[in-house]
């Protein structure tokens, strides 16, 4: 048993800290998600060829760093100290794993290209319809000589608006919501038939509705098996909720130390509101939220190898548990900044944005703690 | 970062699994399921039994008797007695003035008190707080006075846990009253056998004659029991309040607890299901679990992180919160999962009393436990006191 981490860990931490710290200050952050494109693509080549850092989680072999699930939570743990854009969860963390998960040619091709920078993958799993249930598809990849032609509709795909592909799911056979039946596809997002709308997102991203019309793909766009692919979605999902839960953790560190500062410098009734007990009890409160968020994703990523019920009983566990802290901790640090806090001025309200968004991202804190209970409380 | 056992790790757990299945004592294990009060000799068969084997103080440094485990053999121990529900030992001697002696004693109290906590053959007690001194805990007044190679203490301790079995207490006094409060405090080891001493029950909620008032009348007590320079004894106490909240999370107990609640929620019914099956009751039960493996993660930080083996913190105060209140959400699920047989008052078997008591034997003392539990959040210093100090060491303010 060891809760440290290795000299390369420490290592990408510091640099990309350090790089963040240089590039990405919150008033050029706000310069570059109200720009046309809503981001700066040089930051992104940057992470790539620079620091290398979209390499973290991916074996040598493909010229990665050789990380796993603890290198992809210390690169969102930072990215979320910063409110960062950059797509490094969909590419890295999703499709990444997806690609790692079916290995083979289709890893070989792409993983490279992820690593280089040269790629951008969104995810577009999310249905209208389907709240956060991966199975409940009504987009369809029909069978069509030796590929598939795709027809759906896929809501707020982050980082669509800035991609060169798309990790799509969708039906090739059962019923709307079966287990069976379902396809995970890794496609050009300009191919023919691609339809985007595309919107800036109230915590700085930017997202699409995509709809699918008779777009042709070819068969080897299919990663894992035809109609078997439920069990790698969820799979991926899970790696991508303990990958949340790490970016949380960095933005819940930051509301509180943001919250610890404005206290000692802003002074009512003669005195910084610091002093006052009701305030240092609640950032006590905070601190402990930060710190308890911290431990859940440890658990979450040394969990994420067991065998799937375990697995998603630790997610959850960690992702409803994240939710809740972040939600304290966001609407305490707004609650004691007053009345600045509601404005767009200060960073604290954009952080606090994030934190609101990552609360239901992958699943509300009521989803996963259903998931929690069918699996570890069942009757 | 991993949470893999070594297969000595493994060796080691089979190893506590066998010693606890081959010598736990039976009777205990039948006092502890029929939910009996425990009385001091209950608490020391076991305490005597491992300190027969040489486990009686994990966490003591070899010299002076520490098993020498790694921080997971020590993880895998507490673990492996709360699973064997094993009865909890007595912190006064083995996490509180143990670890005062070995750190500021002289070789001379070392040498005498340290075998003596060990084997069990001296029970203690804390003489902490006063009626007029809780969380202010500086302002104490009970007094002790130089007279020639003693001191002569006048004064009234409180709250002080199973005093009366006790042996020996540890005395926070008053040696210089004109310095500044925590600056003429010293730490005094006095006998509790003594001329002068007087240990009064005070009875709890739960009916429990667990804490006393300890009143000390022209108590003698020689210089050679002070520990530590004169009135440098709140250097002392600082240290034992943060040791006596490192165990203090509870993380083991509180997992064999939630089973236990589990198990009468799968037991008691609510219309044709088992309680457990009631929505509201099994959400309760899942927040629990999910604040539990939070404060588990915590700890595991704490013992196996970059900052193991530094001793405690004051981190160890989020420990402490988070451990009690999970431990009094325990209690609560418990009592309400047992419904209308909370209420019946089970006072013990009284002398040739074999009629077997009212309600489920997991009834009988879910309401006094309720009851009683609610001390976690006051003790050892409250759990507001808990946040001041993390306000002020980990936030700065």
């Amino acid at each position: 048993m060891d809760f440290t981490y290795t000299e390369t860990q420490d290592m990408i931490r510091d640099t990309l800290a350090r790089f963040l710290s240089d590039t990405y200050d919150f008033e050029t952050r706000q310069k570059f998600i109200n720009s046309d494109s809503g981001r700066d693509p040089a930051i992104w080549t940057a992470l790539a060829q620079e620091l290398g850092m979209l390499g973290a989680p991916f074996a040598e072999e493909h010229g990665g760093l050789g990380g796993g699930a603890l290198e992809n939570a210390i690169v969102m743990e930072e990215l979320g100290k910063v409110i960062g854009i950059e797509p490094y969860l969909p590419t890295v963390v999703i499709a990444g794993g997806a690609l790692k998960a079916v290995g083979g040619a289709q890893a070989d091709a792409m993983i490279p290209e992820i690593i280089a920078g040269n790629a951008i993958i969104a995810f577009a799993y999310a249905e209208p319809q389907g709240r956060y249930d991966l199975a409940n598809l009504r987009t369809t990849a029909k069978k069509d000589g030796a590929g598939y032609v795709l027809n759906g509709h896929k809501g707020v795909v982050y980082a669509a608006p800035w991609a060169t592909h798309l990790l799509v799911t969708a039906r090739t056979g059962g019923g709307q919501r079966d287990r069976e039946g379902v396809s995970l596809f890794l496609i050009d997002a300009n191919l023919p038939g691609i339809v985007r709308r595309d919107y800036p997102t109230v915590d700085g991203s930017r997202a699409s509705e995509i709809y699918f019309e008779n777009v042709a793909i070819p068969g080897d766009a299919l990663l894992g098996g035809e109609g078997t692919g439920l069990p790698l979605v969820e799979q991926i999902v899970d790696d991508a909720t303990v990958a949340v839960c790490a970016e949380a953790t960095g933005v819940m560190q930051k509301l509180h130390e943001g919250t610890l500062e404005y206290t000692q410098q802003r002074k009512q009734f003669g005195v910084p509101i610091a002093k006052f007990q009701v305030l240092q009890h609640r950032m006590v409160d905070m601190f402990m939220e930060v710190e308890q968020a911290r431990s859940m994703t440890i658990m979450g990523v040394l969990k994420l190898d067991l065998p799937a019920n375990e697995r998603m009983a630790a997610v959850s566990a960690a992702k409803a548990k994240v939710a809740r802290g972040a939600k304290f901790v966001g609407q305490n640090a707004i609650q004691t900044h007053g009345g600045i806090g509601i404005t767009q001025e200060l960073a604290i309200g954009h952080y606090f944005k994030r934190a609101t968004m990552i609360e239901g991202q992958f699943g509300s804190h009521d989803y996963h703690m259903d998931r929690y209970e069918r699996i570890v409380l069942a009757d | 970062m991993d949470m893999e056992f070594s297969p000595e790790d493994l060796a080691f757990q089979q190893e506590v699994r066998d010693f606890i299945a081959e010598n736990y004592p039976a009777d205990l294990r039948d006092k502890q399921d029929e939910g009996e009060e425990m009385s001091k000799e209950d608490f020391l068969a076991w305490h005597k039994i491992l300190h027969k084997k040489g486990w009686i103080a994990p966490a003591w440094p070899v010299e002076y008797g520490g098993t020498g485990w790694t921080p997971t053999q020590r993880f895998i121990w507490s673990e492996e007695t709360a699973r064997a529900d094993c009865i909890r030992l007595m912190p006064f001697g083995l996490a509180m003035v143990g670890p005062v002696i070995y750190t500021f004693g002289t070789p001379e109290q070392k040498a005498y008190f340290l075998p003596r906590i060990l084997s069990g053959e001296d029970w203690w007690c804390q003489g902490y707080s006063e009626p007029g001194s809780g969380s202010d805990l500086a302002s104490l007044r009970t007094t002790a006075i130089r007279d020639g190679d003693d001191y002569i203490v006048n004064g009234q301790k409180t709250w002080t846990t199973l005093a009366q079995h006790a042996d020996w207490g540890f005395f926070l006094v008053r040696t210089d009253k004109d310095a500044k409060q925590q600056e003429g405090i010293s730490f005094l080891l006095i006998d509790m056998k003594s001329p002068g001493i007087t240990v009064r029950p005070i009875i709890t909620l739960g009916g429990e004659h667990e804490v006393n008032e300890v009143w000390l009348e022209d108590v003698r007590v020689p210089i050679s029991q002070r520990v530590y320079e004169e009135n440098k004894g709140w250097t002392c106490a600082k240290f034992l309040l943060a040791h006596e909240r490192t165990g203090i999370a509870g993380v083991a107990a509180s997992k064999r607890g939630i089973e236990k609640v589990k198990a009468i929620a799968r037991t008691e019914l609510d219309g044709d299901k088992p309680l457990l099956a009631n929505a509201f009751f099994k959400r309760k039960v899942a927040e629990l679990e999910v604040d539990l493996a939070a404060l588990e993660f915590t700890e595991l930080r704490s013992l196996a992180g970059p900052n193991a083996g530094r001793g405690p913190g004051p981190e160890s105060s989020l420990l402490k919160i988070k451990g009690s209140e999970i431990q009094q959400r325990l209690t609560e699920l418990s009592l309400e999962a047992v419904g209308h047989y909370g209420a019946p008052y089970f006072r013990g078997f009284g002398e040739g009393d074999n009629e077997h008591p009212i309600g489920p034997d997991y009834a009988h003392r879910a309401a006094p436990t309720y009851f009683n539990v609610r001390k976690t959040t006051i003790y050892g210093g409250s759990n507001e006191i808990q946040r001041n100090i993390i306000a002020k060491m980990v936030l700065g303010l």
